[in-house]
């Protein structure tokens, strides 16, 4: 709301002069031979955790690992403020004048829908890490973009469905009153009444701007559910679970469905607060060798005091299958259509430490394993973010939404 | 009597009670201001960073001095209320001669600044803080489960701002104080340090901001927007309360809480806006606000 644009602000004090004065362009063979990823996400706001300084490390990890294969690659990085009209702006600049040929993670779900229209237009490719709209490969799908780690329809399905089989019959939603919100609740929704469970209510609660969520948790009291679902994010999501227990709520049984949870929300609800809820992942760092060392290797070279999400490890993975699609068809074709490229990448399997093997789907979706998790109790936490077991794993084609449902354009049925 | 415009009276009882509480803090923080503006004449827009830093230093003083909640209360604030006396003499007290709108332009920055390095050092998704062992549990009120430590909130709240209405209308402090607001100048002739008078009302003012975040700590999430999110609201009450009017704010605080917990059970998506509406037609009826002098 407030925020001042800082990176934006430092990025047009630190090039203005080289726009101006100076040829900032480099020089034209080496810019041929260049390919330039720019990462638009949310550097100061809501969702600086799960993206921010560790999804700058993780993209770079993937540029160190890929190493040079006859071409350069440059990473450039912006803060969106979770605005799309900044997001579209920072993102039409690159395109235009930066030579950026990828735009990555795009974070919320109204900036990345905006970002891969114009990714569309301007035939580049927009890989959306931390954006939850199942839209993206729905309605909105396009030949440009690709969705990876997660969605609205995943959250629902693998947490929802638990939550109901688990006993948890009648819900009552607390939810942003925003798009991200509504899709996770129209999601979840039909997926407890197609397991024969029902939805007492729900409370819209205005986005952003709400702090106190006693009054909604007092409602869901009343109306006797055994479940209450949070169809929100971030920091609405800590105050409501900071809040539920506050009030005692889970202690006189009702359980806590929070739809979409990030292991930075867990970092700062602190196990005490968080233990026993049950979230969806795509990538937790202590499920192998390989994806502890993907995490090891992310927090090394950003330094921060955060653990890794599965939007930063998305961060990494589709830097690292962009950059073998382009090195497989060769930087001129892949700096001539971005098309060609997401084409390019839906034919090879992916295969890296952080999700392991797996492939995208013709509407965009990359599709990987997901992991019903569940928040240890701080005595069960064994060490520095050790605060998850995982439940269950559940396989891509059951988690992610069949390709005929999502109403896709670019699907023949 | 069971049920009232189709709300069942139990939960509407609950949401008056729990509109109070948060009118709790909007008083809190908007004494503060009002403080500060009836002294100074600033209007202080660091304020919502100066109540998120009370609630971090209530975190680091629990995870690196290993001082609970109730060192908090009375250390928080005198930390955070001398870095204000800081801000104060270096940089607010240049501006006095100057509209009004320096000041605000200039708070609105510190504000930005701050925010921004609790957000570099700590992230924003926030940081731990428990409720102290003794308030924790709830009460069965019959209609409701109260939490036990949001009824110490308004009980808390309620001291606070009557103790700072006592030290104002009826110390002698307080009486140098008002004179000062009203003539500065023929109060620093009769000898009195005016200068130091307005630092040390700019800190106590930020004490409050400060006390408030401490209070809010184990409720709310400790992170560097949360002051952001309220100071909005906040300004909005201190506006239709009257600004400067210290009896105002404090009434106007608790009164919308309890509007604004009432929007929440009739039309839940517009209780972020209802404040605002209350603050254009008190503007366009009396644009001195409820308690203000014209």
């Amino acid at each position: 709301m407030s925020e001042i644009h800082r990176r934006g602000l430092l990025g047009a004090v630190a090039a203005a002069p080289l726009a101006g004065a100076l040829p900032y362009r480099p020089a034209r063979a080496q810019a041929a031979n260049t390919i330039r990823i720019g990462l638009l996400t949310d550097f100061s706001g809501p969702f600086r955790d799960l993206n921010g300084p560790n999804s700058i490390a993780a993209t770079r990890l993937a540029i160190q690992e890929f190493g040079n294969r006859g071409f350069n690659v440059e990473m450039v990085q912006a803060d969106h403020q979770n605005r799309p009209d900044v997001g579209v702006n920072i993102a039409r600049q690159w395109f235009d004048r930066d030579n950026v040929d990828m735009v990555l993670n795009l974070a919320a779900s109204s900036v990345a829908l905006a970002v891969s229209e114009l990714a569309r237009e301007r035939n580049k490719v927009a890989i959306a890490t931390s954006t939850a709209t199942s839209d993206l490969t729905g309605r909105a799908c396009n030949a440009n973009t690709i969705h990876w780690v997660y969605d609205t329809y995943m959250l629902a399905k693998v947490s929802g469905l638990a939550t109901v089989r688990a006993g948890g019959q009648s819900w009552f939603f607390i939810t942003a009153d925003y798009a991200f919100g509504h899709a996770l609740e129209r999601d979840t929704a039909n997926f407890v009444r197609q397991a024969g469970g029902r939805v007492l209510g729900q409370v819209r609660h205005p986005f952003p701007g709400t702090t106190d969520f006693s009054s909604f948790i007092v409602q869901a009291q009343a109306s006797r559910a055994q479940v209450i679902g949070l169809a929100n994010a971030g920091a609405d999501t800590i105050n409501s679970i900071k809040q539920i227990g506050e009030f005692g709520v889970t202690r006189r049984g009702v359980r806590v469905a929070s739809l979409l949870l990030f292991i930075t929300d867990v970092h700062a609800l602190g196990l005490q607060t968080a233990q026993g809820l049950v979230c969806a992942n795509t990538y937790y760092w202590d499920l192998n060798d390989r994806t502890r060392r993907v995490a090891q290797r992310v927090l090394q070279l950003s330094g921060a005091d955060m653990p890794v999400a599965m939007s930063h490890a998305g961060d990494y993975s589709a830097t690292l299958h962009y950059l073998k699609a382009v090195a497989d068809m060769g930087v001129a074709a892949a700096k001539a259509s971005g098309r060609d490229v997401v084409a390019r990448m839906k034919r090879m399997p992916t295969s890296d430490d952080a999700f392991g093997e797996g492939t995208i789907r013709e509407d965009g979706r990359k599709m990987h394993p997901a992991y019903l998790c569940e928040v240890k109790r701080p005595e069960e936490s064994r060490g520095r973010f050790d605060y998850y077991k995982v439940l269950q794993t559940v396989s891509a084609e059951e988690a992610f939404r069949p390709l005929s449902e999502g109403a896709c354009p670019m699907v023949r049925s | 009597m069971d049920e009232i415009f189709g709300i069942p009276a139990p939960l509407l009882f609950g949401q008056l009670l729990l509109g109070l509480i948060n009118g709790a803090f909007y008083a809190l923080l908007s004494l503060g201001l009002a403080v500060i503006f009836g002294m100074l004449n600033v209007i202080n827009f660091t304020h919502g960073a100066q109540f998120m830093m009370g609630a971090f230093v209530a975190w680091m003083l629990l995870n690196w001095a290993g001082l609970g909640y109730w060192w908090a209360l009375l250390v928080a604030p005198l930390v955070v209320g001398l870095t204000g006396v800081i801000i104060e003499k270096t940089m607010i007290s240049r501006l006095y001669k100057l509209d009004h709108l320096y000041g605000l332009l200039l708070t609105f920055g510190v504000g930005l600044v701050i925010e921004g390095v609790f957000r570099n050092e700590f992230g924003s998704s926030g940081m731990p803080y428990r409720i102290p062992a003794e308030l924790q549990g709830s009460w069965d009120l019959g209609f409701m489960f109260m939490p036990i430590y949001r009824g110490w909130v308004v009980i808390v709240a309620i001291v606070a701002c009557l103790a700072t209405w006592l030290v104002i209308e009826k110390t002698k402090i307080g009486s140098y104080l008002r004179a000062a607001t009203e003539n500065p100048a023929l109060v620093q002739a009769f000898g009195i340090n005016v200068p130091r008078m307005m630092t040390l009302t700019y800190g106590a003012g930020v004490a409050l901001a400060a006390f408030a975040g401490v209070l809010a700590a184990p409720i709310y999430s400790v992170n560097p927007q949360m002051g952001a999110n309220l100071i909005i609201i906040v300004f909005a009450v201190v506006v239709i309360g009257g600004m400067g009017s210290i009896l105002g704010s404090v009434v106007t605080g608790f009164t919308l809480g309890v509007i604004e917990g009432l929007t929440k059970v009739f039309w839940p998506e517009a209780s972020s806006t209802v404040i605002f509406v209350v603050m254009a037609i008190v503007l366009l009826t009396r644009p001195a606000g409820l308690f203000g002098r014209a």
